[in-house]
Order: structure tokens, then sequence, then C-alpha cells
């Protein structure tokens, strides 16, 4: 599936649905960020079962502060409107992975 | 099946692109793994100045790219996968991922290095909380707070001056009364109104909520302690080298660093150190692309061997 990109407006799709959310919050000058998006990319192609976001931190400052994002990249992981997962800093594949499916 | 090259290379950083440019030039069948994507430490930085050939500066980000397509373009391959162990017993290498077991008749690692973090209580739990190891990811999300950064080296006072440009205040928290920095950093430091200099001082910890209130800071001298009210931290205290999944395999000196002289040879045949994983005397990206072309001299010798 393609990732869904996150606003504002939209943000309830991830909060109601009924799979389980990755988002990924980014920004366009961070490196880290640019390491750890074709793999978030790759995860949504692979895993129709989840639902796989992103949200720019620049054009989203409102969802960056609720989440409190205060680094980035930042992976979220939400199962039925709540957050059951939040880490800063890139990983690789297999420890997004685990993220999702612990 | 295990998959079996010529040479096998660890790290896709500079060092290990430029080594894997050399040997698949050289026509060895090259492969880099690569933990998680291209372009190691040099991501974690703005812009790079200091890379000859590019008059502006390069983005890290974009030089890694570019070096792993200048090494594919002669055939070198990467798989992604973190390593998990190491057999360099036998006469062929064998490397074991997450994603699978390779086989080489040499090994170069080029595994590089990670910020180095301050050992202290709550440090993980806040980390990207306050805590932060990169001021250019990071730094945007302090405009016009006060921020405390640790360290006296280059990387310090450059996050120093980064910050600087964005923070309301930037306290720098160092353990001497001077700046290890090169002298480039000075003028700019201490020309700046908003950066305040904490002479022979350590963190010893962090205050914190829900989100870092401040930190206590020591001073070696007094021994009298202080808090200091501040939004984030950055930790700029050198770096720690990746090389932990060699578990005895090679030589490391007593901070980890492998212990390889010029010639890159470690202390067992057919095993290369290069980059920031060596030990050496200036870990910089043209130092590191440096090893990455010896390393290849020098597996071209001892395959030639065979």
């Amino acid at each position: 599936m393609s990732v869904l990109s996150l606003n504002k407006n939209n943000f309830d799709l991830a909060k109601n649905s009924d799979k389980k959310v990755l988002i990924d919050f980014f920004a366009e000058w961070c490196g880290p960020c640019r390491m750890v998006s074709p793999i978030v990319d790759e995860i949504a192609e692979e895993n129709p079962q989840w639902l796989v976001a992103k949200v720019n931190v620049d054009e989203e400052p409102e969802l960056a502060a609720a989440f409190g994002v205060a680094s980035i990249p930042t992976l979220v992981v939400m199962e039925n409107g709540k957050i059951v997962s939040q880490s800063s800093g890139a990983r690789p594949k297999a420890q997004i992975l685990a993220l999702l499916e612990g | 099946m295990n998959k079996a090259y010529d040479v096998l290379i660890i790290g896709g950083g500079p060092a290990g692109y430029t080594a894997a440019l050399y040997a698949a030039r050289a026509g060895f069948g090259t492969l880099v793994i690569e933990k998680m994507a291209v372009g190691g430490q040099m991501t974690l930085t703005g812009d790079i100045d200091n890379y000859p050939g590019f008059e502006d500066g390069i983005d890290g980000f974009t030089l890694g790219m570019k070096m792993q397509q200048g090494a594919e373009r002669f055939g070198a391959q990467t798989e992604y996968g973190e390593v998990l162990s190491v057999d360099f017993s036998g006469k062929f290498k064998t490397v074991t991922t997450d994603s699978g077991v390779f086989e080489g008749k040499a090994v170069i690692i080029a595994s590089g290095a990670s910020p180095r973090e301050l050992g202290i209580k709550n440090e993980a739990e806040f980390t990207g909380r306050g805590v932060h190891y990169c001021a250019h990811c990071d730094g945007r999300f302090y405009k016009d707070k006060t921020v405390v950064v640790i360290g006296g080296g280059n990387s310090a006072a450059a996050d120093a001056l980064y910050l600087s440009r964005l923070a309301k205040k930037v306290y720098l928290v160092h353990r001497r009364d001077t700046l290890k920095a090169t002298k480039i950093y000075h003028e700019p430091l201490f020309k700046a109104e908003n950066i305040e200099f904490l002479w022979n001082s350590e963190v010893v910890e962090l205050l914190t909520e829900e989100h870092v209130q401040g930190v206590k800071i020591k001073n070696k001298l007094s021994g009298e302690h202080k808090d200091i009210a501040c939004d984030g931290v950055f930790v700029s205290i050198g770096r720690k080298p990746a090389t932990k999944f060699l578990k005895g395999a090679v030589a490391l000196d007593e901070n980890g660093y492998i212990i390889a002289d010029e010639s890159t040879k470690t202390d067992t045949d057919g095993i290369y150190a290069i980059g920031d994983v060596r030990t050496k005397p200036l870990r910089q990206v043209v130092t590191a692309v440096s090893d990455g072309a010896t390393a290849v001299h020098y597996i071209e010798e001892y395959l030639a061997k065979e």
C-alpha cells in the first residue's frame, strides 16, 4: 500500500483506523530521516495489513507538537487510536518491523 | 545457500563505498553490507565543506548516495542487514547478518562509529525528549529556546555555533578550560553573544519532567553543583566505534577501535579496517576514503597470492 501523508485535517484516518498504524515524523532537510524514509516506504509496500503514514514536521508543527516530537525521525506506532510505542532516531528495517510486531 | 564474494565490506559510509569502488573497478565481486542506509555519519551533519571537489559544500546524504552510485557503476552490490557475527577463521570468511549469511575471500570492516553517550541516569529514557545527539537534525525544535551543548571538540563547537543561530541561549559545558576544537571555530564562538561557556564542568544529572527541564553541572575545580535550566541538551563528546559484532575476531584497542596502521591490515590475515573504526589520528571523510583505496591495494596483493 502507498504511504498516507498525514496532516491535521486528515489525522482521523490514523486515529480511527482499525489497522495498526506506523507514523514517520520527518523533515526534508534531515539526513537520518532520508535514511529511514525509503525503509518506511518498503514496509508500506510489503505490509497491506498496516496503515503507514508520514508527517512532515515543517508543514504540520501542530501534529508534531501534539505527539511531543522534539527529534526526527520519530516513529510512532498506534493501535485503536492509542500510542503503543514512540521512538526517535534512525533504525534498521528489522527494528522498525519489531516495533510494529511487538 | 550462502552467497560468496571476493570482497565483503561491512558498512556503507564513505570508507566502505570507496573500497567498493576500487574493488569492483579492479574486477572483484564486491558486496557492501549496510545496516540502515548509505552515508554513515555523513548524514548526521549539514553541509560538508572540507571534502574537496564541491566548491559550495555538499550535504552528507547526497555525498553518500553519490559514493554508492559510483561504486555500483562498476558492479558493486549492496545488501541491507545488520551484522550479527563474523567468522574469520577459514579461507572463506563468513559474515552473518539478520538478512542472510555472506562469504568473502577478504573482508573490509568499515562499520564506523556513533555518538558517545554521557552515561548518566535517564539519558536513554529522555533521548528525543530533550537529550539529543544530532544538532543538525533536532536543533530546529529549539528555536528561541535555551539549550546546553556538552563537549569541547570540533563537533561540539559546530553544534554550539549552529544552535546559537536558532536558540535564544546556548550554554557550552566543557570539562576543560580550553576548547579542543580547531582555531577556525574559536572566533565565531567567542563572538556569539548568546553563547555562555561553562568551563571545567560536567553534567552529572538530567533534571526532568515529561521533557528535560535542565541539567545539574558540577564544577570540577571547586566541586560545586549548579542547576542550569534548559529545554534541550545536545551531547557532543566524541564517538564510539561500532565493533561489538566482532567479538574478538580482530584485535581492538582499549577504546574499542580496530588496531590497524596506515596499511589498514588488522592482526587477522585477509581482514582490513578502514575509516573511523580504525585507530588513526584524524577521522574525516577524506581520510576515510583514502583508507578505502589503500585496503583494496593490499587485498589485490593478498588475493594474488592464492
